[in-house]
């Protein structure tokens, strides 16, 4: 339902929808499958982003459960060779494309538009299809495993190693062209979340007060908006050579395999950033409200942030210094690595400085945004040593590399989301999750994580190398640098690492059976995204908020006593909200549902399918995006007032009516 | 997309499909960034097929990159008139933009053809293989642009644009002039400095 009618609950709105190509009804239900389905409601798709993103998790943990299995004892007979390769490729593939990427996009979905007090995004019709495109290519890259064997060139896919020669079965092109359907995803979602930034802010919500998490979540939509189409050329050039014969990493044609790499990591390490920088917008939050007191330095948080969004494009090479570059080369990227961490360095000061002095609560959020703060500091410390130039060259294709990244990458991204789960849940559900077993969650996490990736610093620098899929005893060393040993601990790790992620399950499981509600403002919080009911109401706001302070909720509810410089409450939440109830706008005109983002969407893969095994497919695809771009091109983002009765079309509309396309 | 807002003002006075263009655009820049560098990287390794120097006719394709950068006179044209909502001359003018674009595509067409006849193929050499892809990606954004002007013809023509004209108008135009801009770099790049 499109138009909200307040306040009139006896005289509910009566939808006559619009038809599109004169025959099908725009669809209206509210309720029910179809009100997913077609929704174009950012928190429903939020909520569609997490929950699909939460399956990819569950599919990439359990690979990395297999590959710790095969890694457990010498000789490992769980996998062979070939399923070795598939299982690390897409294991990582699924856990950055399709775990960490979507669930930091469901978390802008939901929380940017209520942070800066609007009421949906700018593009609604292309933020549902952002989400079908991104699930629709995650479950075409998956295909690939029931249709000859999943990709298994390792997840940076490099030359010529991709080529027909040695990648022969379909798996290579099922990844190009499923990446390349997530790309249009996150490229769409990109446009529509700076846009919506840019464009939708409150009354008064100038740059300068927007959240930390909103700052974060833009930085990342321009790095995703500028570093997508770097990895669309790689894919293009890799699908033609491997399906159309030309030549670009054929050496034998005299092509330059460091183009691949070149063109891979100019996407990918500001892919890196892409990954982390979400979380520390979520501690960023967590932390000033469970420390009570704002963010330390909150200028610097935002310039380190777009800092390192700067930085983060000239850094990429040094995943190239074993390639031969040349001196000059790893100088300079040997120092602009070096430079990142300042910025990253300031962020953990900041972060540090925020709970020095504060009343710190240890609630499960709190926990895992210190987990974070620990552990991806260990995981920074090592990448600074990756930053030695010489020193990297040993640490190169070994384990030490796989035990940085993972504390980064779990320790800093993974926790960050963890946070954000604990201290938005009551937001997005209603409901408090269990901090009992939160705790325990916690815990199993962290401990399991450090038992698993902990060791693999020693294993590196002993000189396991990645990507083999069995060691021998004989060469497994001796004493306390033994592979047998702490291979085996960090394979019993995994294991401790997946029971405290099934007990998150658990506990989600458990908190929708629990019936009771969670109170409006259960952590006394400090941003807007607080300043409505739990769950929000389909229009966010009954009145748009107008913005004086950073922290405006904060500030609503405390004032300053100008003697003493103490906070006093002065409003609670609930008379925050009841007034916004009594001063509701009439008449909220809210984007319509549409058929056509989840149709265009679907002729994506229908396209990418066709290219591996016929072309008569692909103008199948091809025929079905065309007449959903048009559909989509003809109807009106909101369906005209004509389709609602009750309405009152002309006065108050224009005042009230959401900013949207 | 095509539809614009209810006259409630953005925070930065810029409509959203316009801002969206404009991201959009920034985006495809590191697009064609890529495939740029790619053939910067390649237009020297012929492996014994055709130099780019034996096969270029640049008279032709001047008059073909001439008729192009015409067709952006005749988008400003087009805007223009749809600002001052003449319906008649809007149409008008973004048919001629149209034709002129098409008229651009058939010259990439022949010119494919008849280095294809010449000994250039996709898998001939590196250089072939990122010549056809850099500028055949650009042919197909043309193309993209002629449906897209095409289509906006036929809905301004049943008056059923969703929004402001003038607005979805200019966005078109944006997107034609990027691409014509592109051809300019690809032009001079490809074309006119000598290997």
């Amino acid at each position: 339902m499109a138009i909200i009618e307040r306040p009139a609950p006896t005289l509910p709105t009566i939808v006559t929808p619009t038809t599109t190509y004169g025959v099908l009804k725009r669809p209206v239900s509210a309720t029910g499958w179809r009100s997913w389905v077609f929704t174009v409601d950012h928190k429903k798709l939020g909520i569609m982003y997490g929950a699909a993103a939460m399956f990819f998790f569950i599919v990439g943990g359990v690979e990395a459960l297999l590959i710790r299995l095969q890694l457990a004892a010498p000789n490992g007979k769980v996998l062979n060779a070939d399923l070795y390769n598939q299982m690390f490729t897409m294991h990582a593939t699924t856990m950055v494309f399709l775990f960490v990427m979507p669930m930091a996009a469901g978390f802008a979905n939901y929380f940017v538009p209520l942070q800066i007090g609007a009421r949906d995004v700018a593009f609604p019709r292309l933020n549902a299809f952002g989400f079908w495109a991104f699930l629709f290519g995650g479950i075409f890259l998956n295909l690939a495993w029931f249709l000859g064997g999943a990709a298994d060139g390792g997840w940076f896919m490099y030359a010529p190693n991709s080529g027909p020669v040695f990648s022969p079965t379909n798996g290579v092109d099922f990844w190009a062209l499923g990446l390349q359907i997530t790309g249009i995803a996150s490229l769409t979602g990109a446009i529509n979340l700076i846009i919506t930034v840019l464009n939708m802010r409150a009354p008064g919500m100038s740059l300068m007060r927007m959240p930390i998490f909103t700052w974060m979540i833009t930085v990342v939509q321009f790095l995703l908006l500028f570093a997508i189409p770097v990895i669309t050329v790689a894919l293009f050039l890799l699908s033609f050579q491997r399906n159309f014969g030309a030549q670009f990493f054929d050496v034998a044609a005299g092509a330059d395999p460091l183009l691949w790499q070149h063109l891979f990591w100019i996407f990918g390490h500001p892919e890196v950033y892409v990954l982390i920088l979400p979380s520390f917008g979520i501690v960023s939050e967590v932390l000033p409200v469970f420390s009570r007191k704002p963010l330390f330095g909150y200028p610097f948080v935002v310039f380190s942030g777009a800092a390192i969004g700067f930085v983060g494009w000239g850094v990429w090479a040094h995943h190239m210094f074993a390639s031969g570059l040349g001196p000059v080369s790893v100088a300079v990227f040997s120092l602009t690595t070096m430079a990142i961490a300042v910025p990253t360095g300031v962020k953990i000061i900041n972060w540090t400085l925020t709970m020095w002095g504060g009343k710190l609560w240890f609630t499960t959020a709190m926990k895992f945004a210190i987990g974070l703060i620990v552990l991806f500091t260990v995981g920074g410390l090592s990448g600074v040593t990756h930053a030695v130039a010489p020193s990297d060259t040993q640490q190169t294709d070994t384990y030490y590399i796989v035990a940085h990244f993972h504390y980064v990458l779990f320790g800093g991204a993974v926790l960050g989301i963890f946070s954000g789960f604990y201290y938005w849940w009551p937001k997005v559900f209603g409901k408090l999750l269990n901090e009992k077993l939160g705790s325990w969650n916690f815990w199993l996490m962290v401990i399991g994580l450090n038992l698993t990736f902990g060791p693999m610093h020693i294993l590196g620098l002993q000189g396991q190398p990645r990507r083999m899929y069995q060691w021998t005893e004989a060469r497994a060393g001796e004493g306390f640098f033994n592979f047998a040993f702490w291979n085996l601990v960090a394979s019993i790790g995994s294991f401790i690492l997946a029971v405290g992620i099934l007990l998150f399950l658990i506990n989600v499981v458990i908190t929708a059976r629990n019936p009771q509600k969670a109170p409006l403002d259960p952590w006394n919080a400090r941003s807007l995204e607080w300043m409505t009911t739990n769950p929000p109401k389909e229009h966010n706001f009954d009145v748009i908020p107008t913005v004086h302070h950073l922290d405006d909720f904060f500030h609503q509810k405390y004032e300053e006593d100008a003697a003493t410089h103490t906070m006093t409450q002065v409003r609670t939440a609930e008379e925050i909200m009841a007034e916004q109830e009594r001063n509701a706008d009439k008449h909220i005109h809210m984007p319509s549902p549409s058929y056509w983002p989840i149709v265009l969407a679907f002729g994506l893969p229908v396209i990418t399918m066709g290219l591996i095994y016929s072309l008569l497919i692909s103008v199948i695809g091809g025929v079905v995006v065309l007449f959903a771009a048009y559909g989509w091109a003809l109807e009106s983002s909101t369906a005209p007032d004509s389709d609602f009765e009750n309405s009152a079309p002309g006065s108050g509309l224009d005042k009230v009516a959401a900013n949207h396309d | 997309m095509t539809d614009v807002t209810h006259g409630h003002a953005s925070s930065t006075g810029i409509s959203n499909v316009k801002l969206g263009m404009w991201a959009f655009l920034g985006s495809e820049c590191l697009l064609f960034g890529g495939l740029i560098s790619t053939y910067m990287l390649y237009r020297g390794r012929v492996s014994g097929g055709p130099r780019p120097s034996q096969i270029f006719d640049i008279p032709f394709t001047s008059v073909s990159s001439f008729v192009l950068l015409m067709s952006s006179l005749t988008m400003v044209l087009a805007v223009s008139a749809a600002h001052k909502d003449d319906d008649r001359k809007t149409n008008l003018w973004l048919t001629v933009t149209a034709l002129l674009g098409a008229t651009f595509v058939g010259g990439q067409v022949y010119e494919f053809t008849a280095f294809y006849k010449e000994g250039l193929g996709f898998s001939t050499s590196l250089f072939g293989s990122s010549f056809y892809t850099l500028t055949g990606f650009h042919g197909v954004h043309v193309t993209v642009g002629i449906i897209m002007l095409m289509s906006l013809v036929g809905i301004l023509k049943r008056s059923s644009v969703p929004g402001k004209k003038a607005e979805v108008v200019e966005m078109i135009g944006l997107y034609w002039h990027f691409v014509d801009i592109v051809w300019i770099i690809i032009f001079t790049l490809v074309y006119l400095i000598p290997v």
